[in-house]
């Protein structure tokens, strides 16, 4: 291919012998082209310089100018002509691609695509995109996660709200209740004109305002034994806000046989508790909770109040529990339990560790045969008098 | 002198105390100082066996006593021992 008018003595080479150099290593790949059309697909660990801050940026990029530098940009003029300039800045083993990332792609060979996200969905993610733990893989990840949400009250408020902003693609929501005027002191998805409306319909329109990308489905309704499994399958993840024991264990009990995460938290007055439940990878919430408490000791949130930012305190660290399962980044509270003490604003981490003897998920725990997975105990008559009732 | 700390629903009990400090070689020595000082914990921590109530977790720092020697764990100065209760808070 001609290079352009008073550029003559650059390199180029083929996308073949480009993708040759590569496979054998020490090479610094630099695209030179805007970054959103870098968004949209680039060459694996090519590292973005657009033309315009060249003389800003190259040296990050491209700190060694002995080492072995192919540019590319997305037909072969804009690479040529910043090859150029990188042999005026000293750089004395640079090669053009010729044809550009159009040719690479025609010969077949990979690109990491922005693929299933439009430009809309580019442009709302960029923030995410930009961060190395996200990216678009990441926030495709996001788009594709189905996460069920026990609750769209105190807890599920905050968590619906950043899942939904941060393209969670599909959020279920469990609840039986309808807004009332004593939530919206701390049920940030809910307002005063919705008051008398189900949660989960108040719940499903301030998501779809907020991000037309995520697929809500209602369960207006509770979870029970005979449903719970139903429920279930469609989801990856199921964050659990409950308001009651005999919710929270039939919850661990069916995400141990469904083997499906499950991150819990709980809040009362100024302090909250938050953990993650990976069956058999870590510990259950029976493994933590073997006995639900007499109910002198259950009280809740109705009875005794909770400070309204508690909910978003804790819920948000939900959201970001749920995110890290989904990016498979950094480390969920898998086999930790956080608490939070909103007075002091201190933060204590305690171990929790598999129980070998939990009747759920320990070494001796039955097998539970396929025609038996949807029986379940009696969890209100095993929370007896422990806040059962709501 | 270890220092307790009191769950809310617990704090009734202790006149308000969300820390309370207690003396004891082991855990629970420190946890029979914390019932003689505000007796109404007592029934919600021990069983009449003597035992700690199955709902009741204690933590000595960051370790669940049930993994170390439980009652008989011992305790130093300066450590923290933890009263956790399960709470189900959040939706309603």
């Amino acid at each position: 291919m001609a290079t352009p008018a008073g550029i003559q003595t650059i390199e180029e080479i083929e996308p073949f012998e480009a993708a040759e150099e590569i496979e054998g290593g020490d090479v610094v790949l630099v695209d030179t082209r805007e970054p959103h059309e870098y968004q949209e697909a680039h060459l694996e660990n090519g590292k973005l310089v657009p033309p315009g801050l060249l003389g800003d940026q190259i040296a990050e990029a491209a700190p060694d100018k002995s080492a072995r530098t192919i540019l590319y940009c997305r037909s072969g003029n804009r690479s040529a002509i910043a090859a150029a300039q990188l042999q005026a800045l000293g750089y004395d083993n640079v090669a053009s691609m010729a044809g550009g990332i159009l040719a690479w792609q025609e010969q077949g060979l990979p690109v990491v695509a922005a693929s299933g996200m439009t430009a809309e969905q580019r442009d709302r993610y960029s923030r995410h995109t930009l961060l190395p733990e996200v990216g678009v893989d990441g926030q495709l990840k996001l788009l594709n996660a189905k996460v069920l949400l026990l609750g769209a009250g105190g807890l599920g408020a905050p968590t619906a709200l950043y899942l939904a902003a941060a393209g969670v693609g599909t959020i279920g929501l469990v609840d039986d209740d309808v807004v009332d005027a004593s939530n919206l002191q701390r049920q940030v998805i809910h307002n005063t004109e919705r008051i008398g409306m189900p949660k989960t319909t108040s719940a499903r329109i301030f998501i779809e305002q907020l991000n037309p990308d995520v697929n809500v489905v209602e369960h207006n309704g509770r979870l029970d034994a005979s449903n719970i499994l139903d429920v279930m399958a469609d989801y990856d993840i199921v964050v659990d806000g409950a308001d009651n024991f005999p919710t929270r264990y039939l919850l661990n009990d069916a995400s141990v046989r469904l083997r499906k995460p499950v991150v819990s938290a709980s809040i009362l007055g100024f302090d909250g508790q938050i953990s993650t439940f990976a069956p058999y990878e870590g510990p259950c919430y029976r493994c933590l909770y073997p006995t639900p408490p007499p109910a002198e000791l259950a009280p809740s949130c109705s009875a005794n109040g909770v400070l309204g930012v508690m909910a978003g305190t804790m819920g948000t660290l939900q959201a970001n529990e749920v995110i890290k399962l989904v990016l498979g980044a950094g480390q969920p509270l898998i086999g930790r339990l956080l608490l939070y003490d909103a007075l002091g604003t201190t933060f204590t981490e305690l171990k929790v560790r598999r129980d070998p003897d939990c009747p759920i998920c320990g070494e001796n725990a039955p097998e539970i045969p396929e025609s038996e997975m949807g029986q379940f105990p009696d969890y209100d008559q095993f929370c007896a008098g422990a806040g059962g009732d709501r | 002198m270890a220092t307790v700390r009191i769950p809310p629903v617990l704090r009734p009990k202790t006149g308000g105390q969300s820390e309370v400090a207690a003396a004891g070689e082991n855990v629970g020595e420190v946890l029979q100082a914390l019932t003689a000082e505000h007796p109404d914990t007592r029934a919600q921590l021990f069983g009449e066996d003597g035992d700690l109530n199955r709902y009741v977790n204690v933590y000595l720092n960051d370790e669940d006593v049930r993994v170390l020697s439980g009652l008989e764990t011992a305790v130093k100065d300066g450590d923290t021992v933890v009263i956790l209760p399960a709470m189900a808070g959040g939706a309603s």
